[in-house]
């Protein structure tokens, strides 16, 4: 059995992904993002792999979607409603409430303001959401009879979760985008300790390791307060959700403490309706915001008012919040224009813009002159602050992660080549966990988790259960050398409980294996035992026996029966490490293996006839087959065992 | 695996209560407590009132109950019920009686339904000993929190009125006041075999409270918990309320099912999730509603919608291939209509006591109810254009209202499309928005004075009628024949009311659905496919199991220890490959099974059991076989040995009394041994090689693993 990971996007680059896996026989696809950077057919992840006939639905399990960014659901639409997969879509609730948002305005962003042919419409993404099942975090959902799936807390973003997939005795995680440590508005991400096969993780900070976030946090509140102290306005261009919400959340706060008065507005794209949804789904943010939804509701914004387009030429400061983000067209860049002239006002960016964005353009250096198109060329003498803070988690989250799951196997997306190689290498030497770090459109087997299963009887399991101890006295003088020197001496007991299962597997035709105890088998096969067991008469030279016969009457008697055993316990226990001998007076005996003296002179099992047989004292042996290799390391120092007898 | 039923409850806020012992774990299902017991003592009593005085301090000062006043008192105890025979004191709380029998200590687990069946659990959480994991779901424990802490702050009025408890028993605990009481309230007190003194508590503090809703444990629905690696335990939406659940445990040996009052379509809260309950083997069915709607239709006194169902046998045809699509037609038949169409007449009648001046006091605890009606009543209001406004009064309604609206992943379908659109889960958010409704923690609020209207529509808890704002509304209201009082069926209204006679108010009493109704009971069972059922002793009457069950019933009663046979003798186990891979198969000619020898190592991992190879590695040496039976062939054996260079003679078989045969082979070649053949055999050589290649000659003439 094996796992095959088909990484369809964001393998080795940040965009797009998806990630599709096949495992006993079900094959579940994992995001369906799009990748904002090109407008080709690149931007969708190549579906044609998954099945060459287009028949989706009987090449997919399900759908299950991480968070509502884009680059992780934006190809949706087009998968179910364009190449016509119906079969069931599962994403948690907030990312279902949310998602349609986030798609409506940037297929708006598309068609409407750059002018591009409509790659699905709104009936489509209607359409689309109307297949998708929302999930609660934990939940265990049943796809189908073999197939299940649960939801973590992610943390990236509302609704943000981590998804395990499970399928017979094989498991495995996806991560989608997570952050470890928790912020403003969300908490860290949370998993189970699982037993797992695969971890596919992301990277995108693959090398980083970053400080706390509330020094950047402050310089950013910083560089506001200036700005509008100065008269200046505020341009934060965003997408509707995820980051609008956080950073509305830390100038609300900020504002309130600070007793400002300049007013924050939301663009007309950026609705109240998005913090509607936030309102509702406050369960799903962090511990601090959750507790206080019923005496303020922190997505209730106070300062927050609507903006209308004849206020961008509105003299006074004052914080716009516009879409969309990376200034990529539409209401925020039609602000941008009007604004970046003035070295008083200030634009804020994300720490990632796609490439071939305005955005993008103005974190690379510091440009004075942008060309908007062919024609148009603006001066930007405004000042820019760009966020460092994204809701990634860094390496070392990457790191603890990875090592609190201990999977079998690692696959890294949704980063950048060269830091993923890097991060790969980490995992593999101080973990010792395999790492894979495939490029687009790339295949990683490995193997599965198997079980065979069976049912196994009471007896069994008790008998499984029951302790076992071994004592051992052992000298530890080598092993500890800086023992003190009177324990040294000290034989010290070792006790250990290795508790071993035994037992025997009976498989019949038809029915399932079943386990039983020993005992149990002769008695389910209707058979009497037959023992067999081994039998050895062994004499022992004594050089003064003769002294010793005439002493006493030449009949042992039975305290020298026991002394001659106890002479032979004190040999054996010097030379026979592990083995317990227990001595019962008449006999000893070390495991199955027995000892006794033998007076009788036709004793049957004296094999070997011994030259001297006067000079000899007999002790009969027997054992089972089980202590084989015991028994004749014992007999054989019995035999090279030369008694002094007093 | 043994089940006690504790409590059979009664009705929708006293849920029953259970004990079962699963798997060597004792599970405390529920801790609920007895509200309506309350009804035996006085609200508290109106400053004002000068024969109640008399009677407080009747009952305060415990040296002064003078003969006179006993004799007073004895005479009324055949007499109808007084207002003076209520008892005047801090009052105390029922809770189940039998739980107090079991040490607390000895319970592993506690699983919480609903909110009702957690207002106990703080009574149990502080006794020394408690150390039981608590599971209830997310939503639960936070309602049952709510509700414990609205419960202190009512009490609170009682403690301010009556001052300090003392730490001793209360007055009107003294078996002389109690044999004083009218009969009626005697056995609210002690029970109907007087035994239920014990089950009277003082009520838990609020720190009690905090203490308690810390030691629980939250779930979501359908989330897997693992308790001591053996049990797997996972709660289900029931329907009856947002966030209360059935359970289901699994274990190695016992898969239960544990359904609690249940409804299939409910208007607001998650639907009754029984799909996830099947292919357990056994169902442990407390749902006591279909049996207290019946018990209910003789104290029917004005307004209440019938809910007596027909006795019912259901026959399935089996042969029928979508027999199970019909069942769930008829799981599904529409009890939400008939509910809808209560809550509208409801409204109908609040709106009639509207329009001619009287206002409309609405004690009805039900979350659900309330989160409905609030709807309903305002559209009402709307649609007949009266201004009238709406007041929730209760210390945690804000929280409450506030809460409901953040917690959609636990309503029903339609609740949830509001979600997805955007719309808030609940109206009455953009009521309280539009000042059409108004929340406030107590009937003493500053702004609940300045703002204050009639005629209203009040919502107050608590519908016992004692504790709470409404005992102020219904001192008000209760000689206002326009206005209306809104009851469930369930109350005995004669003993709530009595504190407030004479009552010209007018009273509605209103069932509302708490359950699965009785026709539905067996179609359930039959999609659930278990193969025990435990049913409440009462349902015997009620319905007739056709043959075709393929389960088997076993009714309980009231404090009584059920066993419930074993179904398996035998669990599941996995074994790991790698151990699997190093199996040595033997045939058996015995019927035609293989068998090999196994050992590993057992773990019990999240509810399964595991055979891992173990830290000491397999020996890559053939394993010889340890057990054998069966009588050796002796000319095989002979056979056997020669091909291998041994060679030997018999040299006698003697009869050992038994018709066993013995003999013994002496072997000469290639050195001197022996083997002593019988019921057992001896091999005696004088070396290692030569013992072992006899050995392996035995085992081949004997079957052995």
């Amino acid at each position: 059995m094996a796992i095959d990971s088909l990484v369809l996007g964001a393998g080795q680059q940040v965009g797009k992904s998806c990630v599709v896996v096949s495992m006993n026989g079900k094959r579940i696809m994992f995001d369906c993002g799009m990748d904002m950077a090109y407008h080709d057919h690149r931007r969708y992840p190549d579906f044609s792999r998954i099945s060459n006939s287009g028949d989706f639905d009987s090449a997919l399990t399900c759908i299950v979607i991480t968070h509502f960014h884009l680059d992780h659901i934006g190809a949706l639409p087009y998968f179910t409603e364009v190449c016509g997969y119906s079969g069931p879509i599962y994403m948690t609730y907030p990312t279902k409430a949310l998602a349609p948002l986030m798609l409506e305005d940037y297929r708006k962003v598309m068609v409407e303001r750059r002018g591009e042919e409509e790659q699905f419409t709104s009936e489509h993404i209607v359409e689309c959401m109307k297949k998708v099942i929302a999930v609660d975090l934990k939940q265990t959902v049943h796809v189908d009879k073999d197939l299940q799936i649960r939801a973590y807390y992610a943390g990236h973003v509302l609704g943000a979760a981590m998804f395990y997939a499970k399928v017979g005795d094989t498991a495995m995680v996806y991560t989608g985008d997570y952050n470890m440590t928790p912020d403003r508005h969300l908490g860290a991400a949370q998993i189970d300790r699982l037993q797992l096969d695969l971890l596919i993780s992301e990277s995108t900070y693959a090398t980083t390791i970053r400080d706390s976030k509330y020094g950047r946090e402050r310089e950013f509140l910083k560089a506001v307060h200036k700005c509008v102290a100065g008269g200046g306005k505020v341009l934060i261009p965003t997408f509707a959700l995820g980051r609008a919400q956080e950073l509305c959340i830390l100038l609300e706060d900020y504002w309130e403490r600070m007793n400002l008065k300049i007013p924050i507005y939301f663009s007309s794209g950026l609705t109240m309706q998005a913090n509607m949804y936030y309102k509702m789904l406050i369960s799903w943010t962090s511990q601090k915001v959750k507790e206080t939804y019923s005496t303020h509701n922190a997505f209730d914004f106070k300062h927050v008012l609507n903006f209308d387009r004849s206020m961008i030429a509105a003299p006074g400061p004052c914080v716009l919040f516009a879409t969309p983000g990376w200034l990529s067209g539409g209401f925020s860049l039609e602000v941008f224009k009007q604004w970046a002239p003035s070295e008083l006002n200030l634009v804020t960016l994300p720490g990632y813009c796609a490439a071939g964005t305005i955005g993008h353009k103005l974190m690379s250096g510091k440009p004075t002159k942008i060309d908007l198109d062919k024609n148009t060329q603006l001066d930007v003498r405004c000042q820019i602050h760009q966020l460092s803070f994204s809701p990634h988690t860094d390496a070392k989250g990457i790191m603890d992660l990875v090592k609190f799951l201990s999977p079998k196997h690692v696959i890294l997306v949704h980063g950048e080549k060269p830091k993923m190689a890097t991060l790969k290498g980490r995992i593999h030497s101080e973990l010792g966990i395999p790492c894979d770090d495939p490029a687009n459109n790339e295949t990683v087997s490995i193997s599965s988790t198997h079980y065979v299963k069976a049912r196994a009887s009471d007896t069994f399991i008790h008998s499984s259960l029951n302790p076992n101890f071994k004592f051992s006295k052992s000298i530890s003088e080598d092993e500890s050398g800086l023992c003190l020197k009177d324990r040294r001496f000290m034989p010290q007991l070792q006790v250990t409980d290795e508790r071993t299962a035994e037992g025997i597997l009976i498989e019949e035709k038809n029915k399932k294996a079943k386990i039983l105890h020993q005992d149990e088998l002769l008695l389910m096969l209707g058979e009497k035992k037959n023992e067999v067991r081994f039998a050895y008469c062994c004499p022992i030279h004594v050089s003064n026996l003769e002294e010793t016969k005439s002493t006493s009457d030449n009949v042992l008697c039975t305290s020298d029966r026991c002394s001659w055993l106890q002479l032979l316990n004190n040999k054996l226990s010097g030379q026979i490490s592990g083995g317990n001998i227990q001595d019962f007076g008449e006999h000893l005996q070390v495991e199955s293996f027995d000892i006794s003296v033998c007076l009788n002179d036709r004793c049957p099992y004296r094999i070997i006839d011994s030259q001297k047989k006067s000079e000899a004292v007999f002790f009969c042996c027997t054992w089972s087959v089980s202590d084989e290799k015991l028994a004749w390391k014992i007999i054989s120092i019995m035999e090279n065992f030369d008694c002094e007898s007093h | 695996m043994k089940f006690t039923c504790l409590s059979r409850g009664g009705g929708f806020h006293f849920p029953p209560c259970h004990i079962v012992n699963v798997c060597g774990f004792r599970i405390l299902f529920d801790c609920p407590m007895d509200l309506s017991a309350l009804s035996i003592f006085s609200p508290v009593p109106t400053g004002f009132d000068a024969e109640v005085d008399v009677k407080v301090s009747d009952f305060q000062d415990s040296s002064s109950s003078s003969s006179d006043s006993v004799a007073r008192k004895r005479q009324k105890v055949d007499k109808p019920l007084d207002v003076n025979d209520l008892i005047y004191a801090v009052p105390w709380y029922k809770t189940v009686n039998n739980l107090h029998l079991w040490n607390v200590s000895f319970i592993d687990i506690v699983l919480i339904s609903s909110p009702m069946g957690m207002l106990g659990l703080p009574f149990l959480t502080r006794m020394k000993g408690f150390s039981a994991k608590i599971y209830v779901t997310e939503v639960t424990a936070r309602l049952g929190q709510l509700m414990m802490e609205e419960l202190v702050s009512m009490h609170m009025e009682f403690r301010q009125f009556y001052g300090p408890e003392g730490s001793s028993f209360p007055q009107w605990m003294s078996w002389e006041e109690l044999e004083l009481l009218p009969s009626s309230l005697r056995e609210v007190v002690l029970g109907k075999d007087g035994t239920e003194l014990g089950a009277w508590v003082p009520l838990y503090s609020a720190a009690d409270v905090t203490d308690c809703t810390q030691k629980v444990q939250t779930l979501r629905y359908a989330e897997e918990t693992c308790y001591n690696g053996t049990l797997i335990i996972k709660a289900f939406s029931s329907g009856l309320e947002i966030g209360t659940c059935n359970w289901t445990i699994n274990g190695p040996k016992r898969d239960v099912a544990f359904i609690s009052n249940s409804i299939f379509l409910p208007a607001h809260a998650m639907k009754f999730d029984y799909r996830s309950l099947q292919s357990n083997d056994i169902v442990l069915y407390s749902d006591f509603s279909s049996l207290d709607a019946m018990e209910n239709v003789e104290d029917d006194d004005g307004f209440s919608i019938p809910t007596t169902d027909s006795m019912s046998t259901l026959s399935m045809d089996n042969n029928n291939n979508n027999w199970e699509e019909s069942v769930e037609s008829l799981l599904y038949t529409d009890e939400s209509l008939e509910e809808q169409e209560k809550l509208s007449y409801l409204c109908y009648c609040a709106i009639a006591s509207l329009k001619v001046g009287g206002s409309v006091l609405i004690p009805i605890n039900r979350l659900g109810t309330l989160l409905q009606l609030l709807e309903q009543i305002s559209a009402s209001l709307e649609s007949s254009t009266l201004k009238v406004p709406i007041y929730v009064i209760s210390s945690i309604a804000e929280e409450l209202l506030a809460y409901t609206n953040v917690i959609p992943e636990w309503l029903c379908k339609e609740r949830q499309e509001k979600l997805f659109s955007g719309e808030p889960l609940f109206s009455h958010i953009e009521l309280i928005k539009n000042k059409k409704l108004h929340v406030f923690p107590a009937v003493h609020s500053p702004k609940l004075l300045t703002n204050w209207q009639e005629p209203c529509i009040v919502f107050a808890p608590h519908w016992s009628l004692r504790l709470g704002p409404v005992v102020h509304f219904l001192r008000r209201w209760c000689g206002d024949p326009n206005s209306l009082l809104v009851l469930e069926s369930r109350l005995d209204a004669e003993l709530a009311l009595l504190p407030f006679k004479p009552m010209a108010m007018k009273v509605l009493q209103c069932s509302f659905l708490s359950g699965i109704k009785l026709p539905k009971v067996q179609p359930l069972l039959k999609i659930l496919q278990p193969k025990i059922v435990l049913l409440p002793e009462d349902f015997k009457q009620q319905t007739r199991f056709t043959n075709a069950n393929s389960f088997s019933v076993i009714h309980y009663s009231e404090n009584a220890s059920t066993r419930i046979p074993s179904l398996k003798d035998s669990s599941e186990l996995e074994i790991a490959t790698n151990l699997a891979l190093q199996f040595q198969w033997r045939n058996l000619k015995h019927e035609n099974m293989n068998v090999t020898r196994l050992k590993g190592e057992l773990s019990v991992y999240h509810g399964k059991q595991r055979l891992l190879s173990g830290s000491e590695q397999a020996k890559s040496s053939k394993i010889r076989p340890l057990l054998h039976w069966g009588s050796p062939d002796l000319e095989k054996l002979l056979n056997i040995l020669s091909n291998i260079g041994i060679n030997g003679s018999v040299e006698q078989c003697m009869g050992n009394g038994e018709s066993e045969k013995a003999c013994i082979v002496h072997v000469h070649e290639p050195k001197k041994a022996l083997i002593e053949i019988g019921t057992s055999t001896i091999i005696s050589a004088g070396d290692e090689n030569l013992a072992s290649k006899i050995f392996e000659a035995i085992d081949k003439v004997l079957e052995g693993i």
